[in-house]
């Protein structure tokens, strides 16, 4: 394996907030194309490690390397998809300007959008089927709608990349089962790291599985021990919701219950 | 009616101060739009009250007031700027002090003024009726420079405003264009302290913006409305105020909250609610 076949690599790493430690030791190795889904406890650590390897968190100590350039020095690399219940969607934007902002890191200062640009974003519209809402303004978009745009966004920056923060939270099971089709077909050509705290879910699409809290407890194959999972989250995670605990890693679990 | 409306016209303090209302509502539909979606009101107050230290300055040493205004809400920015960057937990505190000091330096300068006393009343509630062709050609040239370097950042500043995040993530230079729309608000600050004073600057500062930004247009198109309202509001003001001799500041940013209150009743019965929710 070439050293470009490596997505992210992670060595060594402390994150601390006013010297409380949030990362310690963290040590991680993404390969290319490989689709990674981190879990962990609220307050484990899972958006500022999401935050570190995209470069709006610099560590204190260790390195981050995307595709083997400090994250900030690979904005074109990276495409970036926030939690949207934190967006104001009051701000007078429509659909397609939020769309093309994705293009920002293929355009320099005093550069006005060029018709390349224009038609990757199209295309993401296209992708994520919402062309029909190009002149819409945000805030009269559903959650799963606009958190679609935010992944077009993305999409449009062309990265190699793409990192999603707590993608479902409060959106719909529809939403939520297309759009895991939607990452499942990006994950083709790019890279996927997502964050959740829904480990259900999680593990029926993604590739591998990173546990953290604090420390990185495991990582590997997504088939978790009931042993992994109780070190991560400090207790016996009665796994929850769906009536079968430890077990709801499985594949079989979700049979009948989403996709029927 | 008429023939007093055309007879202000020859009057050439009126055509300065319709000039100077236009001049304000270009400068305040652009910055004020950026000010109102990316909450930062209080921030904007701060600079400007800051501006009133400049003005005693002015008046201390005895040159151009505006001059002193231009400087001190200029550093009034790059102060806020960098205890944002620095100090985030504590920004509105400091925010809080600058503002108070700044008002505080401005009266003590002003008292400690040898010889005729200026009034107070016309920086803090602005005297849009007595704006010299000097100062009219100063918020000429701010409107011109306002509107140039919002134009050449305009798709990093919409970007920055939205989503802070994610524009540092794609590369744009997030720390710089802050301090640079800090500056622009400053600049803002000065030419609207003109029309309407230093108390009122938050009012006409943020009423257009905010009435335009309910009715979920584009930025551009917010922008847009927003200086047409602000021209409104300044030109109706002005010519209420001369009609029946009110202050001026105070009567435009009457009519400006008239239009705010109108704007939220339009809003309530005529807009019907959109969104498609869940």
């Amino acid at each position: 394996m070439t050293a470009n076949q490596i997505a992210v690599q992670v060595k060594n790493l402390y994150v601390y907030y006013e010297s409380m430690p949030v990362l310690e030791d963290i040590n991680l190795t993404v390969e290319h194309k490989d689709y990674l889904g981190i879990i962990g406890p609220n307050g484990g650590g899972k958006t500022t490690l999401l935050k570190t390897l995209i470069g709006l968190i610099r560590p204190q100590q260790g390195t981050v390397r995307i595709y083997d350039k400090p994250p900030y020095q690979a904005p074109e690399l990276l495409g970036y998809v926030p939690q949207y219940t934190l967006f104001d969607r009051q701000y007078p934007i429509s659909v397609w300007d939020v769309v093309m902002m994705g293009r920002l890191n293929h355009s320099g200062l005093f550069r006005r959008y060029n018709s390349e640009d224009k038609e990757r974003a199209q295309s993401a519209l296209e992708l994520i089927g919402m062309q029909d809402f190009r002149d819409r303004q945000i805030g009269r978009l559903s959650g799963g709608q606009l958190q679609r745009v935010l992944i077009a966004r993305a999409i449009t920056s062309s990265p190699r990349i793409l990192l999603l923060d707590e993608p479902t939270s409060s959106i719909d099971i529809e939403s939520e089962t297309s759009l895991y089709e939607l990452l499942g077909e990006l994950n083709k050509d790019m890279t996927i790291i997502l964050v959740s705290h829904d480990i259900g879910v999680i593990s029926q699409h993604v590739n591998s599985v990173a546990c953290l809290n604090g420390h990185l407890y495991y990582h590997g194959s997504k088939d978790l021990t009931p042993e992994v999972i109780e070190s991560v989250y400090g207790c016996p995670v009665d796994l929850i919701a769906h009536g079968a605990p430890h077990r709801v890693l499985k594949d079989h679990f979700h049979k009948g219950k989403k996709h029927a | 009616m008429l023939d007093t409306l055309t007879g202000f016209w020859h009057l050439q303090f009126m055509r300065h101060a319709l000039m100077t209302g236009l001049l304000a509502s270009i400068a305040c539909g652009i910055i004020g739009t950026f000010v109102v979606v990316k909450r930062i009101v209080f921030l904007s107050g701060g600079i400007s009250h800051t501006a009133y230290g400049g003005i005693g300055l002015g008046y201390f040493f005895g040159f151009n007031p505006i001059f002193g205004a231009i400087g001190f809400s200029l550093l009034a920015a790059l102060g806020i700027a960098w205890v944002r960057h620095h100090a985030s937990e504590r920004e509105d505190t400091l925010i809080g002090i600058m503002w108070a000091m700044g008002m505080a330096l401005g009266i003590f300068l002003i008292d400690k003024t040898p010889g005729y006393a200026p009034n107070l009343m016309s920086y803090l509630f602005g005297n849009i009726l007595a704006v010299p062709t000097s100062d009219l050609i100063l918020i000429f040239i701010l409107d011109l420079i306002i509107l140039i370097i919002s134009f050449a950042f305009f798709k990093e500043f919409k970007a920055l405003t939205f989503d802070e995040e994610h524009a540092t993530v794609s590369g744009v230079p997030v720390i710089a264009l802050n301090i640079l729309l800090f500056c622009l608000i400053a600049l803002t600050v000065v030419v609207l302290i003109k029309a309407v004073g230093i108390i009122l600057v938050i009012a006409l500062l943020t009423i257009p913006a905010a009435i335009v930004v309910q009715f979920r247009l584009s930025l551009e198109k917010t922008m847009a409305w927003a200086i047409v309202l602000g021209a409104i509001f300044t030109t109706l003001g002005l010519v209420i105020s001369a009609l029946f001799n009110i202050t001026s500041g105070a009567t435009i940013i009457m009519i400006a909250c008239v239009g705010y209150l109108i704007s939220l009743a339009i809003k309530q019965f005529f807009v019907r609610p959109m969104g498609a929710r869940k």
